[in-house]
């Protein structure tokens, strides 16, 4: 204390501050960046104690972004194949019927099932609707560049194949008609077939072999959907076809025949089957099921066995659209419960902070705070709690969904508005389960509080 | 008039306690008139009252019957907003334990009460770092209270008491956890602040301490004892002065 200064001076000088507060909205920006700094204050101070407490909101707001991720991802590889498929497409396909019918076909040594000729035309000619057939061919061959070889699907098919399937050329260009009437050797070969029998060179002019005839090269197809993985075919005669290799129908016709001879294992076997796959279109989406139903009761008729199947890539779009339905419902009902455990965890430190601090407490209402003041500045410091949960989760749960492409190699879709509900919620649920331990400060009694030990 | 108006005046003021079926009368009809610049100190033994009036004075707490007047103003039934404006306004608290806020800096613990009066911070903070010189802390500004001594803290509280320029100082036993020096030293501040014509109501167990006030009012059993004026107030605000010599 400065003796220079007479006793009644010393004070005066001071305390007579002139005093003229901020007014309206000015007072309220300057109370609120303050009350954020008293908030980020105490929140620091107990720096562990904070983390600890919303890593209940953390992992809720992270499982939930890279679960949503994953299967968005999921559910958007298996559209973009059915897509692929066609949605105004039925697709049917012969297989080999059951072992019991299989027995007395056997007294003639050559299996003979699947869809013909006769089909297609009953097909085209008695259902309404119906705008385009592609029928299809498929032998399973080994195709060959020099000393390159490639276990792939040889598929025999119309020049309109590009269109119906969604499968477009990338390079060169798909078969026309006069090749198609001409039987001419000509093939598309699939991506993943030009790449490993031509990895150095542009494969187009260039010839391939299957069997003992060469086709000449004149397009290459684009990549499609997911491709079978080159490891998957160790597993022996089984293995799926790395590619299909398109040729014209009548080409495959004339050069396979309809009797396919296969050596396994010792035994000998035959079949013939005229059309592995026929690809109807239908002329509007609304009419793809009724169609489909009539296709399958006009088959059924001439087919006695069960010797073909029928995918509908509208239904299974609808049926994949549903599951990822009920996929987000178990999602969300699992983010719903993480969150209000994380949101339990919060209000019970709170509520252990407002009892540690109820001196505090009484301190501050001791020198004018208002039982708002004190409410708001509890809630604010929950506020900031569970969103600093939520930022953190919603960093982790962007990361992780990376870190799955990058290391397992799936698709995953971080959506927009993920994190940002994440977020929102994750400070709504401060909001909600701070209001009782702020209002439970709020309510105290000034005296009491500041006698508490 | 000849006296100044009395800037504490209570009038018949009663404050009766319900625990359950048991109900306490803490005060019973206490009349009292404190005017401007008197240094007034409260004595009597444990469970007289002494506290319960120092709340009620403190404007924590309502009395059940009776009224309160604090320059002027009947505060004695004003609802909990209005109550904890005239505490951040018109009173400054000093109490035994000092209570400071412990995450708080030195001046950041004398400015909570012009925080609440929503002061702009360069403002509040000049006035703190002003006050906080003047009880002798210049070179503590940014330290906590746990690296503080007793006395330097309920320095602390002083300066905060202060920074609101109340009406009147509330002090609760303010040398009751200080040692013999550090204590002398604040009943020092006190006196300065007296001598500056601040109002200051103390309650204290301490008959010496209790003596260096201007007047001492003893309690017993909720009533006022005995109330004996000692002297003169040392200093008497201009306004009063001009209504003495008128």
């Amino acid at each position: 204390m400065s003796p220079d200064l007479h006793p009644s001076q010393l004070w005066q000088q001071v305390t007579t501050a002139t005093h003229r507060p901020p007014v309206g909205w000015r007072l309220a920006l300057t109370r609120f960046q303050r009350i954020i700094r008293l908030g980020l204050k105490s929140i620091w101070i107990h720096r562990l104690r904070s983390l600890l407490t919303v890593l209940g909101i953390v992992f809720g707001v992270c499982s939930v972004i890279a679960m949503l991720a994953i299967g968005e991802g999921a559910s958007y590889e298996a559209q973009e194949q059915i897509k692929s498929l066609g949605s105004q497409n039925i697709i049917l396909r012969s297989v080999k019927p059951p072992e019991d019918e299989k027995a007395s076909a056997n007294r003639n040594m050559v299996l003979d099932y699947g869809l013909n000729y006769p089909d297609i035309r009953r097909i085209q000619m008695t259902i309404p609707g119906v705008t385009v057939v592609v029928p299809g061919r498929i032998i399973r061959e080994y195709i060959w560049n020099i000393t390159r070889n490639v276990d792939a699907e040889v598929v025999g098919t119309v020049p309109w194949y590009p269109q119906m399937r969604n499968h477009r050329v990338a390079r060169g260009r798909f078969m026309n008609e006069m090749e198609m009437d001409d039987m001419a050797s000509v093939c598309v070969l699939g991506q993943e077939i030009a790449a490993r029998l031509f990895p150095w060179q542009s494969p187009l002019g260039k010839s391939v072999r299957v069997g003992s005839t060469y086709y000449r090269v004149i397009g290459v197809m684009e990549a499609r959907g997911r491709q079978s993985k080159p490891g998957d075919s160790s597993s022996g005669a089984q293995a799926t076809a790395v590619d299909q290799m398109f040729i014209p129908l009548t080409t495959a016709k004339m050069r396979f025949g309809e009797t396919i001879f296969k050596q396994r294992s010792g035994s000998r076997e035959a079949e013939k089957v005229a059309l592995h796959e026929v690809t109807v279109k239908v002329a509007e989406r609304e009419q793809v099921v009724p169609v489909s139903r009539a296709i399958q009761e006009l088959l059924e008729r001439n087919h006695k066995k069960k010797d073909f199947t029928m995918t509908v890539p509208l239904e299974m779009l609808k049926q994949s659209e549903r599951t990822k339905q009920i996929f987000n419902i178990v999602l969300g009902s699992i983010a719903a419960i993480s969150l209000l455990v994380g949101g339990i965890g919060i209000m019970n430190i709170m509520l252990a902070s407002v009892t540690e601090r109820t001196r505090e407490i009484g301190i501050r209402r001791a020198l004018g705070a208002k039982r708002r003041d004190i409410t708001v500045q509890f809630l604010v410091e929950t506020v900031m709690l569970s969103a600093t949960g939520g930022i953190i989760g919603v960093v982790l749960g962007i990361s992780i969904p990376f870190f799955v492409t990058l290391f397992a190699g799936m698709v995953t879709i971080v959506t927009l508005w993920s994190p940002l509900i994440a977020f929102t919620i994750s400070a709504a649920i401060g909001v909600v389960f701070g209001l009782y331990p702020a209002l439970r400060a709020a309510n105290m009694d000034p005296v009491e509080a500041l006698r508490h030990e | 008039m000849t006296n100044p108006e009395p800037i504490v005046r209570l009038e018949d003021l009663h404050k009766t306690y319900w625990t359950g079926a048991v109900s306490v009368e803490a005060l019973r009809g206490i009349n009292l008139d404190i005017r401007p610049g008197e240094y007034v100190s409260i004595m009597g033994p444990s469970g007289c009252g002494k506290s319960t009036l120092l709340n009620l004075l403190g404007c924590l707490d309502r009395p059940t019957t009776g009224r309160y007047l604090l320059g002027g103003q009947d505060v004695s039934q004003l609802d909990d907003d209005l109550l904890s404006e005239i505490r951040g306004t018109r009173l400054g608290f000093v109490f035994q334990s000092y209570n400071l806020v412990q995450q708080l800096t030195v001046l950041e613990n004398i400015e909570v009460p012009l925080y609440y009066q929503g002061w702009p911070e360069d403002r509040s903070r000049a006035v703190a770092e002003k006050l906080a010189s003047r009880v002798g802390l210049d070179s503590r500004f940014h330290h906590r209270p746990n690296e503080l001594s007793g006395g330097q803290q309920q320095r602390v509280a002083i300066a905060r008491a202060l920074v609101n320029d109340p009406l009147v100082i509330l002090a609760d036993e303010p040398t009751g956890n200080l040692d013999s020096v550090s204590g002398a030293d604040i009943l020092a501040v006190f006196d300065d602040l007296n001598q500056a014509g601040k109002t200051l109501i103390m309650v204290t167990h301490d008959e010496e301490i209790a003596h260096r006030a201007t007047r001492i009012v003893r309690f017993r059993d909720g009533q006022i004892e005995k109330d004996v004026t000692l002297r003169e107030p040392p200093y008497q605000a201009p306004a009063d002065r001009a209504a003495a010599t008128a």
